[in-house]
């Protein structure tokens, strides 16, 4: 016999809620019942000591939290197989919550469904019962016909209900025990920043380490190469001088392009990541910007240690673009460059002397210094008032 | 004069080869790291060793470490360090102890061929090489002492005569004319305060005080 769809729908998985519910009022009743054991043998009658007697209760209830909670999310991952995280908050109000407001109404619906489950299931089947049972215990004036098929509608209507109950129920409960027991909109926020920074961190690294990678690829191929040609080209000026002058002049110029070209791969190697940075650290690397630099640098490094490979390669451009920018803006007679660690932070400081006005919102490559320290979770910060001097100050996280 | 080269690179060794080559050196020896360079040094006894400073296995030091080794144990060996960048510290290393017979240039230096083959032969013949670009940046650390006395114009002479030029090659470098370049040097003497003494041995002491290691 086929049962409608509409009919049958209720009962789909009707069991396992119904499953899931039982076994909730089992632990609910186990948590309500600590509630009242100072009532167990009379108990207290004045009301302050009522007060008190629940406060230890809801105190011991608090203590067992963990415990219950484990239980609960158990019960949740079985059935309806929702995981709930747990790990790392062993306790929290929001749970207490659920085991002392929720949890507990939502049991009382569970066990009146499954009574109503008990007393549909009766009436149901009351014709088998009206069948079983000894002639004499039957009601004496119920009518077996009408009666009967009445209780027998009624229990069929109930158990639809039941079913449907216990679903709803089972729904409910699953959103309840999802929402208290696992972690709160902050946990859940403050994971996601950690798992965010975490990231992050791992991009920028990334991003990093693919810079170096570069390098060292140009730097053994292409550098290489280019230098090997300018050797030749080099030797062919030195040594073929019986050559007509137009072909020496073609030598000369190849040589010269050559070695350009060598400059200019040399400067783009250097703003990707430059060896000496990741060879020698901070100190060996700034004194070559600052020696590169067309006016008086000077230079304090003060670093016990190196700090992280990603931080180096922040200040380090930090300086570079710095300076740059003194160059190309400030007219500027001298510059100063002072880095050094106090606790956890690598301080940079770039001073000079020149014309001030800078803007940190121009297109002046401040913006995007202002981001690449951002990303370490570094701070930036420029005063530049007109006439100078301007003072570029970045104080970049580096653990100890 | 018999030359031996240490480079890990082998597009850079072979070009230095035909550069030695055409210097007049007998390259006898080329290896590509410390470790050989040194027994190298030791089966050929070579008047010049050009070392990479950054060498297998650790690609560090290794070239530096080895030229402090040769310098110490066969004096007589002139040795030319090339380098990627510039390190004050190996150059500080370097110069430390006797500055005859040392250099230390930039690796895309040996492209000027011609200017290169002038450092071998210098450092070959006991005198010494040094970067611009080293020069200058060890001049970045002095600060206020007898240096700061000197012109511009004294300076670049300092930091030529620093570099291993003699009169003639800082008259050349300056455009200028060697009286010119002689009567600059003496002031500077006098501006360093350096007894009087041979020529060529306060021009050492110059240069040392100029670099900070003397």
């Amino acid at each position: 016999m086929r049962i409608p769809t509409p009919l049958r729908r209720p009962f789909d998985g009707a069991g396992r809620a119904v499953a899931f519910l039982a076994v909730g009022v089992l632990v609910q009743t186990g948590a309500l019942f600590v509630l009242a054991v100072p009532w167990l043998d009379g108990g207290p009658t004045k009301a302050s000591s009522c007060l008190l007697a629940v406060a230890v209760m809801v105190a011991v209830l608090g203590a067992a939290c963990p415990v219950l909670s484990r239980m609960q999310r158990a019960r949740f991952r079985a059935w309806f197989g929702v995981e709930i995280p747990g790990a790392g908050q062993p306790w929290s109000w929001r749970q207490l919550g659920y085991h002392l407001a929720a949890g507990p109404l939502i049991a009382l619906g569970g066990a009146l469904t499954l009574l109503l489950w008990a007393a549909a299931g009766v009436a149901a089947t009351v014709y088998v019962w009206v069948w079983a049972l000894p002639p004499e215990t039957r009601v004496a004036n119920f009518g077996y016909t009408t009666q009967a098929a009445y209780a027998t509608a009624a229990g069929l209507a109930g158990l639809y209900g039941a079913a449907w109950l216990s679903r709803a129920l089972a729904r409910i409960d699953t959103r309840a025990g999802a929402a208290r027991l696992g972690p709160s909109r902050a946990d859940l926020l403050e994971q996601r920043v950690e798992e965010v920074t975490e990231s992050r961190a791992g991009v920028v690294d990334a991003a990093d380490a693919e810079r170096r990678r570069i390098e060292r690829d140009l730097h053994d191929g292409a550098q290489q190469r280019l230098v090997s040609m300018a050797v030749n080209l080099g030797l062919a000026k030195a040594t073929l001088k019986d050559l007509p002058e137009e072909a020496r002049q073609v030598i000369d110029e190849a040589h010269r392009e050559a070695k350009e070209a060598i400059a200019e791969l040399s400067n783009l190697v250097r703003g990707l990541h430059p060896a000496v940075l990741e060879d020698r650290g901070l100190d060996a690397a700034l004194s070559g910007i600052a020696e590169r630099t067309p006016l008086p640098v000077g230079l304090t490094v003060e670093l016990a240690d190196r700090p992280a490979p990603t931080v180096e390669a922040v200040a380090y451009f930090v300086v570079s673009e710095a300076l740059a920018n003194v160059v190309k803006h400030a007219r500027a007679s001298r510059a100063d460059v002072r880095v050094e660690r106090r606790g956890g932070i690598l301080h940079v400081v770039v001073t000079d002397d020149g014309v001030g006005g800078a803007d940190p919102t121009g297109g002046s490559g401040l913006a995007g210094l202002a981001k690449r320290v951002a990303s370490v979770d570094g701070t930036f910060s420029i005063s530049s008032p007109v006439g100078g001097p301007t003072v570029v100050t970045v104080e970049l996280p580096c653990a100890p | 004069m018999r030359a031996v080269i240490a480079e890990d690179s082998v597009l850079l060794r072979i070009g230095l080869v035909k550069v030695l080559e055409a210097a007049g050196f007998d390259v006898v020896a080329e290896t590509g790291d410390a470790e050989a360079v040194l027994a190298a040094v030791e089966e050929h006894r070579p008047g010049l060793v050009v070392l990479d400073v950054r060498m297998p296995p650790g690609f560090t030091d290794e070239g530096v470490r080895a030229a402090l080794v040769i310098r110490k144990q066969w004096p007589d060996t002139a040795v030319l360090l090339l380098s990627q960048y510039v390190e004050e510290r190996y150059a500080a290393d370097l110069l430390s102890g006797d500055t005859r017979g040392v250099g230390y240039l930039l690796k895309e230096r040996v492209a000027d061929v011609e200017e290169f083959i002038d450092a071998l032969r210098r450092v070959a013949g006991g005198g010494t090489a040094l970067d611009p670009q080293v020069v200058s940046q060890l001049l970045l650390r002095r600060h206020s002492d007898p240096l700061d006395r000197l012109t511009p114009r004294e300076r670049d002479v300092l930091e030529l005569m620093a570099s291993g030029r003699s009169n003639a090659g800082i008259a050349e470098g300056l455009v200028v004319s060697e009286s010119a370049v002689a009567k600059h040097i003496n002031s500077i003497l006098a501006k360093l305060d350096l007894p009087k003494a041979d020529a060529d041995h306060r021009r050492v002491l110059a240069v040392l005080r100029f670099l900070g290691v003397g």
